[in-house]
C-alpha cells in the first residue's frame, strides 16, 4: 500500500487539475477577466490569496480557469506524438528491414537536437499559436514514443505466444493488432502520463515566449509572462502560475512513475 | 501405417552476424547447421519421440514443421503433398492439420486475453464453428484438457504452469489438428505436474487418434510416450527406431552414450563411468566426418573422413560400426 503513495498522490493533483479545468467558476473566487481599479497590483490578502494583476484581475482566479487551457496543451502535445510515434515503433518493430533503418536514423536525427530547440525551430517557422504549437510537438515528439513502442514489439514479437498466433495463421494484422499492441502498450501509456508533465512545461515555456497560447488566452506561462515587467514590485502576479506549473508536473510525474510501477508488477 | 508427415532432406542454416574482426580477416559470417538434411516420417496415429542434447535442433525441426522457420533446403509432405510453391489457401489449410505445443507455458499464452477469449479467437478466425457455437466448443476444450469450465473468464496468469501447458493444448486442438508438434512441453514443469500433462498426450491421442511429435531431452517419457524415436546429433538423425526395441539394444554409439547417462535411482546400478566423453562440439564448427567421432568410444580413423550414411541394421542408422 505505501508504494502506491506517491501513484495516490499524482492521480490527487491532477484530479485537483481537472476539477479546475472542468469548472473553474465553482474554484475560483472572482471573475478571470473584470477588471479592479480599486485594487491595481494588490498584494496578497485574505480578499486576494495571491493578489491582483496591473489591472486588478485576480491572479488566483486567472491561475485557475488557465488550467483548461494547460490540461488541453498537455494532453494535445501528448496524443499527437503518441499515436503517431506508437504507430511508427509498430510498424518498425514488426518489420525491421529497411523501413526500421530509415525511421531509425530519421529517428536518431530528431534526437541529435535538443527538444526544445528543436520545437522552437518548428514554431518559429510556422508562426506563433496554439495548432502550431502541436504541429511541433508531434514532428519532434513521436521519436521517444517511436523508440520506446519498437523496443516494446521487439521484446513481443519474439515471445511464444507470437509464434502460437502464427502457427494458427492468423494475419499479420490481427497478430500486431490484437496481440502485440495490446502486450506492448502499456509502457508507452505510462510513458505518456510523465511526458505531460514535460509538455507543459514545454507549453508554458512557449506561453512565456509568445510562440504558444498568445495573450488574451490565460495560460500559465503567459500569465507569468504577464508579471515579469513587474518582478521587483508585485512579484505575486507570476507566483500563482508558476506554483500551478511545479503542482502539474509534480503531479503527472508522479502519477506516471506510479503508474509504471504499478504495470510491471503484473508484468 | 502410412506415412503422414514426411520429411526429405530438410537443412536449415542460421547465419550470424559478421563481426568486424570477421571482415578485417576476410572471414565468412558464422553460419551453424541447424539441421542437416533430415528425413523422416511420421506415421498416421503414432507418437514419434525426437530425443538429443540441447544445441542438437531439435527445435529447429519442430519449427520447420510448423513453418516457423523456412528450411534452406528439403521438402515437408503432408499427406503425399509437398509444402513447396503451395498458394496461401493450401498454406492455411496445412497450418490447421499440424498444430504445435510450445515448451514455455508462461510465454506461450497471449497474457492480456482469457483463456475463452484465446480459444474463441481460434474458432472464429477459421470458421471452424458457426459463432453461436463457439461458447459450447470452448466449453468442449476445456472438458477435453481437463480444465473447468469457469476457466474460460480468467487470464493466464491466474493458472499454475501444468494448467498453462493444458491451454495451451487446447488451444491446438481447437484446430481439429492431425499432427500436434509439441517441442519439450513438459521440460519446464515439476515433475508431478509432467506426469499429469503425459498422460493427459496419451489419453488425447487415443481419443481423438492424434499423430503426436514428442520432442524432449528426457529419455524416460520417450519410453513411456513414443512408439518411435529419432535420435538426434549436432543437427542429423543418427538413429531412427521402435523404441523398445532400441532402447533394449541401441545400435549407434551415441544412443548407447544417451541410455548410459540416464539417471539410475537404484544404487547398485549407479555408475561413475562418463556416458560421453568431452563436451558437445560447436555447431558452428562441427567436426568432419561422422559428428559424432571426436566423442566416440569406438571412433577409427575412417569415422574423421568418411560420413556415415543411413543404413538399415533392423532400422535406420548412421554408423560405419553399427
Amino acid at each position: 500500500m505505501t508504494r502506491r503513495i506517491p501513484l495516490l498522490l499524482g492521480l490527487l493533483i491532477v484530479g485537483f487539475l481537472a476539477l479546475c479545468a472542468v469548472v473553474p467558476q465553482w474554484l475560483a473566487p472572482y471573475d478571470p477577466l473584470v477588471f479592479d481599479f480599486m485594487a491595481l497590483q494588490a498584494p496578497p490578502s485574505p480578499a486576494h490569496l495571491f493578489g491582483t494583476d496591473q489591472f486588478g484581475r485576480d491572479v488566483l482566479s486567472r491561475t485557475i480557469s488557465a488550467a483548461g487551457i494547460d490540461l488541453m496543451i498537455a494532453f494535445c502535445g501528448v496524443v499527437f506524438p503518441l499515436l503517431i510515434g506508437a504507430a511508427i515503433g509498430l510498424i518498425t518493430g514488426w518489420y525491421g528491414g529497411w523501413i526500421d533503418a530509415v525511421f531509425g536514423r530519421l529517428m536518431d536525427l530528431v534526437a541529435t537536437f535538443p527538444f526544445l530547440v528543436l520545437v522552437i525551430t518548428f514554431v518559429a517557422v510556422l508562426g506563433p499559436g496554439l495548432v502550431n504549437m502541436f504541429i511541433a510537438l508531434a514532428c519532434v515528439g513521436w521519436v521517444s514514443y517511436a523508440r520506446l513502442m519498437r523496443g516494446e514489439v521487439l521484446v513481443q514479437k519474439s515471445a511464444d505466444y507470437v509464434a502460437a498466433a502464427r502457427v494458427l495463421g492468423y494475419s499479420p494484422a490481427r497478430i500486431v493488432l490484437r496481440h502485440i499492441l495490446p502486450n506492448a502498450v502499456r509502457p508507452v501509456l505510462a510513458f505518456a502520463v510523465t511526458d505531460m508533465a514535460l509538455v507543459i512545461l514545454l507549453g508554458s515555456s512557449l506561453g512565456y515566449l509568445g510562440m504558444g497560447a498568445q495573450p488574451p488566452m490565460p495560460e500559465w506561462g503567459v500569465l507569468i509572462a504577464d508579471g515579469k515587467n513587474f518582478m521587483t514590485t508585485a512579484p505575486w502576479i507570476s507566483l500563482a502560475p508558476g506554483v500551478m506549473i511545479v503542482l502539474a508536473g509534480l503531479g503527472f510525474s508522479l502519477a506516471g512513475d506510479g503508474l509504471s510501477d504499478l504495470l510491471d508488477v503484473k508484468r | 501405417m502410412t506415412a503422414l508427415l514426411e520429411v526429405e532432406g530438410l537443412s536449415k542454416r542460421f547465419t550470424g552476424r559478421r563481426s568486424f574482426a570477421d571482415m578485417l580477416a576476410r572471414r565468412p559470417a558464422p553460419v551453424v547447421r541447424a539441421l542437416e538434411d533430415v528425413s523422416l516420417d511420421i506415421r498416421r496415429g503414432e507418437t514419434l519421440g525426437i530425443v538429443g542434447e540441447s544445441g542438437c535442433g531439435k527445435s529447429t525441426l519442430a519449427r520447420c514443421l510448423v513453418h516457423l522457420h523456412n528450411a534452406d533446403a528439403g521438402t515437408i509432405r503432408l499427406d503425399g503433398l509437398p509444402m513447396e510453391g503451395m498458394d496461401s489457401a493450401a498454406r492455411e489449410k496445412f497450418s490447421r492439420r499440424v498444430q504445435m505445443v510450445f515448451q514455455d507455458p508462461y510465454g506461450s499464452l497471449n497474457p492480456r486475453m482469457t483463456v475463452g477469449q484465446t480459444l474463441a479467437e481460434v474458432l472464429a478466425v477459421h470458421r471452424i464453428v458457426p459463432p453461436a457455437q463457439i461458447a459450447a466448443r470452448v466449453d468442449e476444450l476445456l472438458d477435453l484438457v481437463h480444465l473447468p469450465r469457469d476457466a474460460a473468464a480468467r487470464y493466464p496468469y491466474e493458472f499454475s504452469g501444468g494448467q498453462r501447458q493444458r491451454i495451451g493444448i487446447a488451444r491446438a486442438l481447437a484446430m481439429q489438428p492431425d499432427v500436434i508438434i509439441a517441442d519439450e512441453p513438459v521440460s519446464a514443469l515439476d515433475v508431478s505436474v509432467q506426469a499429469q500433462v503425459v498422460n493427459l498426450f496419451l489419453e488425447l491421442q487415443s481419443r481423438l487418434g492424434l499423430t503426436l511429435v514428442f520432442i524432449t531431452h528426457d529419455l524416460r517419457l520417450v519410453r513411456h510416450l513414443t512408439h518411435r524415436v529419432a535420435v538426434m546429433y549436432l543437427g542429423r538423425i543418427v538413429e531412427l527406431g521402435p523404441t523398445e526395441q532400441l532402447f533394449d539394444a541401441p545400435r549407434h554409439p551415441y544412443t548407447q552414450a544417451l541410455l548410459r547417462a540416464v539417471p539410475q535411482l537404484t544404487p547398485g546400478r549407479r555408475s561413475d563411468e562418463a556416458a560421453v566423453m568431452g563436451e558437445l562440439p560447436s555447431p558452428l564448427n562441427p567436426p568432419t566426418g561422422c559428428a559424432f567421432h571426436p566423442r566416440c568410444p569406438l571412433a577409427q580413423a575412417r569415422c574423421s573422413v568418411e560420413r556415415p550414411e543411413m543404413r538399415e541394421v533392423g532400422w535406420p542408422v548412421a554408423c560405419h560400426f553399427a
